[in-house]
């Protein structure tokens, strides 16, 4: 055999690459994010930061109810006084705390919940499986909004016990899909490496397989997300949601929605009731556009081009 | 389509002139193949040969006119049978896809659809091009299986995909591409996936098939003795470059380019085959089964001498993968058991202790799926580092380097995740994530069979290294009998589930044979182009 022409790996490569660390792997995705993704970024941050801060920004407390009702716009009241004299402004920015952060908190806990069994039934597929997913089955087979309203007047509606019951009605989907994911995973070669090398189940379920099914939990994510909202609003008009005097976006536009009828003599006034539901809205587009483009990102679609 | 209007063997069908095509691939246009000139003649087979990445599959589809997704065609131009296909709209180009030119893939279980019976995916295109109706084309089909020398013709066509063996659904895929008779059949790897014993049958179906109905055809492979049987002219390519064209028995007598020369002299590993009586591992009368009746493994006895290397041969359905579950716990046997180091091992994976796991470690056939795509280099092979030696920080990734270092790979992969390397690497970091845990024994499954030759011989080398420097013991499960007289001390065949025979290389493949080592090593294809003729002949002799 000639000397040159022996197999040599590095010879393989066509020129020497530097060392790339995750932090800028993450930088150089980023960069290459469309518009659309960086606009989704920016107004979540906001969103955030106005949830974090909200006691800084708000001029006024939620509940202070020591001004006139139905004030307009502007006068020391930027967006006016609701139905009992609350400054509005005030209530939206604490509305954001509390919508999001009860939504946030009832999504994550579902997808803890509902994953991490969802996972375990994959990775046994014996009897554990079959005790959760039968059970999975019963909880779907009740309508979820009358099992919800059925649990919260047992309990009370307390704003943990909301999160907890909506998590748990939740989490049956988020089990569901896992599981059905993670079935097309967990018979890969990597994770019977895993298995031989002797790993916990903890270790296989966290590091083996959850990376390579989180581009459809996370679009899950993002439509879960988004669908508590609806929930707690519902919940909210029976009240049985969130009570008073808690802010909340869901409520305030039941609670301000007759304002739309004075359209013809303060045109301001009536956009009031439209400002909490653009504000859920906006932010349901900014997740769903990040979603979008986290999920095109991994999925290994590529361009045109 | 119709006979009648053919042209004579050899006049030109297909004429693809400075073809260059481009792919896209780290946010830049790369040239796949840098201006190949092709030529085939009516009726004639030309043989496609290089290593992955050279560019064959994707000059074989421009072949069609077709270029991937992520590819564009830069310059050329492809007539085909006096019709410019470079240029061609997408419903010209339809319109002689699968009834002028067909394609046969690599893998025929993607390939087929499995909700829909073979017979009507067989026909698909000849009754929706009208080329015939559905009875028509339903009898054609039928001859056609026969003529693949296809159990049962007549019925076998109303199985479901899964219903038919591998070989089979590979020729039922030929038959496919032959039922509207088109002037152009593109095979590609049609039998790497397949054992040697399903390949003969494959090859000799599909050599007269081509033969009968004077079809031209370009079969593209990277394994030059199969190659030798089937085609007329034989191109080299690598990188997307022609090495060299020439008619076959000569290219293969006198190769002039030393890249084919070096491709004509791989199988050239030699090692002389020692033996030990002191036994690493021995599996004593072991009985497996899946479930409750299947049984697959009966009465199987194996002893590895320490610091050898063991092959296990046989074809697909033998027992190998089987008796490598056995061994690494996975699979607790109904009856026997394994004893390594003198020691019985608990049948349970669960019950084996983490040094009875460091020791036996295991290196698959499909790097692809056996490495966690989200992970990198490093964790791949730091972690069993962590888990059985307790490294970390900077002794760990001083370990990794100096590992990735004795797969003969630099620093620079360090970071990468799986999908930034070839097959080759692939392969190498597996290698090395099972030399991370300092084991005893390695299990190999088939771990060349995915890869190119010019790679299998690095992998096979880079093996003899560790063995030599560390005193490793291999347990190598192959079917290619090649790799098996390269690098083994002994020999183990199975088939059916039993032991045939067991016993050091040059006993076991010199005669006298058993009847059924006899098939399997007359069935492993030779650089000789003759060499199917003569092996049929004298099978049919027999």
């Amino acid at each position: 055999m000639s000397e040159t022409e022996t197999y040599s790996a590095t010879a393989e490569v066509a020129q020497v690459r530097q060392r790339t660390s995750r932090g800028k792997r993450i930088w150089i995705d980023l960069k290459k994010a469309p518009i659309s993704a960086w606009f989704g970024l920016i107004v979540i941050s906001i969103y955030g930061l106005v949830a974090v801060f909200a006691p800084l920004l708000a001029p006024y407390d939620q509940a202070d109810t020591s001004f006139g009702a139905y004030l307009p716009w502007g006068d020391g009241h930027l967006l006016g006084t609701d139905q009992i004299g609350r400054d509005f402004f005030s209530r939206l920015i604490y509305g954001a705390r509390n919508t999001i952060g009860i939504a946030l908190a009832t999504t994550l806990l579902s997808f803890l919940v509902g994953g991490s069994l969802g996972l375990m039934a994959a990775i046994s597929r014996n009897w554990i499986d079959q005790v959760l997913s039968r059970l999975v089955d019963v909880l779907m087979a009740i309508p979820s909004l009358i099992f919800a309203l059925m649990l919260l007047s047992i309990f009370g509606s307390t704003t943990w016990g909301l999160i907890v019951i909506i998590a748990i009605l939740d989490s049956t989907r988020v089990f569901r899909l896992t599981r059905a994911v993670s079935l097309n995973v967990v018979v890969m070669d990597y994770v019977e490496v895993a298995q031989l090398r002797g790993e916990k189940l903890g270790w296989v379920m966290r590091r083996e397989i959850l990376p390579n099914i989180l581009p459809p939990l996370i679009a899950e994510f993002g439509l879960r997300f988004s669908f508590v909202f609806l929930t707690i609003a519902a919940l909210s008009f029976l009240g049985v949601g969130i009570q008073p005097p808690t802010a909340d976006w869901g409520s305030m536009v039941r609670e301000n929605a007759s304002l739309i009828q004075f359209a013809k003599y303060d045109i301001l006034g009536a956009i009031t009731p439209l400002l909490p539901a653009a504000a859920i809205a906006l932010l349901t587009v900014a997740v769903n556009f990040v979603v979008d483009w986290f999920l095109h990102k991994t999925s290994g679609l590529k361009d045109e081009h | 389509m119709n006979t009648e209007e053919r042209g004579e063997k050899g006049d030109v069908l297909l004429e693809m002139k400075n073809i260059v095509i481009d792919g896209w691939s780290d946010e830049r246009w790369h040239q796949i193949i840098r201006g190949v000139d092709l030529s085939l003649g009516r009726g004639e087979v030309l043989g496609l040969i290089g290593e992955s990445g050279a560019g064959k599959s994707t000059l074989g589809l421009a072949a069609m006119g077709f270029v991937r997704p992520g590819c564009r065609l830069t310059s050329g131009s492809i007539m085909f049978d006096g019709m410019e296909l470079s240029t061609a709209s997408e419903p010209e180009k339809r319109r002689l896809w699968g009834t002028r030119i067909a394609y046969v893939a690599q893998s025929a279980a993607a390939a087929f659809n499995p909700a829909h019976r073979l017979i009507d995916q067989t026909i698909e295109s000849s009754v929706r091009h009208d080329l015939m109706n559905e009875a028509e084309a339903r009898e054609n089909a039928i001859s056609l299986y026969a003529a693949m020398q296809l159990p049962e013709p007549e019925t076998i066509g109303f199985r479901y995909p899964h219903q038919v063996s591998g070989g089979q659904l590979q020729r039922a895929m030929t038959a496919m591409a032959m039922a509207s008779r088109p002037d152009l059949i593109i095979f590609d790897e049609p039998t790497t996936a397949l054992d040697v014993t399903t390949q003969v049958e494959v090859l000799a179906a599909m050599r007269d098939a081509i033969e009968q109905f004077n079809t031209a055809a370009i079969y593209i492979t990277h394994d030059l003795a199969v190659v030798a049987q089937m085609a007329d002219t034989i191109k080299v390519l690598r990188y997307g470059e022609e090495m060299e064209e020439a008619e076959t028995r000569k290219m293969l007598t006198h190769p002039e380019h030393p890249y084919t020369k070096s491709l004509w002299s791989v199988r050239s590993i030699q090692k002389p085959a020692e033996t030990s009586d002191d036994y690493i591992l021995e599996i004593n009368g072991v009985d497996a089964a899946y479930g409750k009746g299947l049984k697959v493994l009966h009465d199987v006895s194996i002893k590895v001498p320490r610091g050898r290397t063991v092959a296990i041969v046989g074809e697909s359905g033998s027992g190998k993968s089987t008796t490598a579950r056995v061994i690494t716990g996975l699979l607790p046997p109904v009856a026997g058991e394994v004893l390594f180091d003198g020691q019985a091992l608990p049948p349970e994976l669960r019950q084996r202790s983490r040094a009875q796991l460091q020791h036996i470690q295991m290196i698959y056939q499909m790097a692809d799926t056996a490495m966690n795509p989200k992970q990198t280099v490093a964790e791949i092979i730091g972690r069993p580092l962590e888990f059985y030696l307790n490294l970390r920080g900077k002794a760990r990734e001083a370990r990794i380097i100096q590992l990735l270092d004795l797969i003969e790979l630099d620093e620079s992969f360090y970071d990468r995740l799986p999908t930034e390397l070839s097959g080759g690497q692939k392969q190498r970091i597996c290698i090395a994530r099972a030399v991370a845990a300092e084991p005893e024994l390695i299990i190999c499954d088939e771990v060349t069979s995915a890869l190119d030759q010019i790679v299998q011989e690095g992998i096979l080398k880079l093996l003899l290294k560790l063995q030599r420097d560390f005193g490793m013991t291999f347990v190598f499960i192959t079917h290619d009998i090649a790799t098996v007289k390269a690098i083994s001390d002994e020999i183990v065949v199975m088939y059916q589930g039993r032991v045939v025979e067991q016993g050091l290389k040059d006993a076991i493949l010199s005669p006298p044979f058993p009847e059924y080592t006899k098939l399997l090593l007359s069935s492993v294809p030779e650089m000789d182009p003759d060499w199917l003729s003569n092996l049929l002949a004298e099978r049919a002799g027999a």
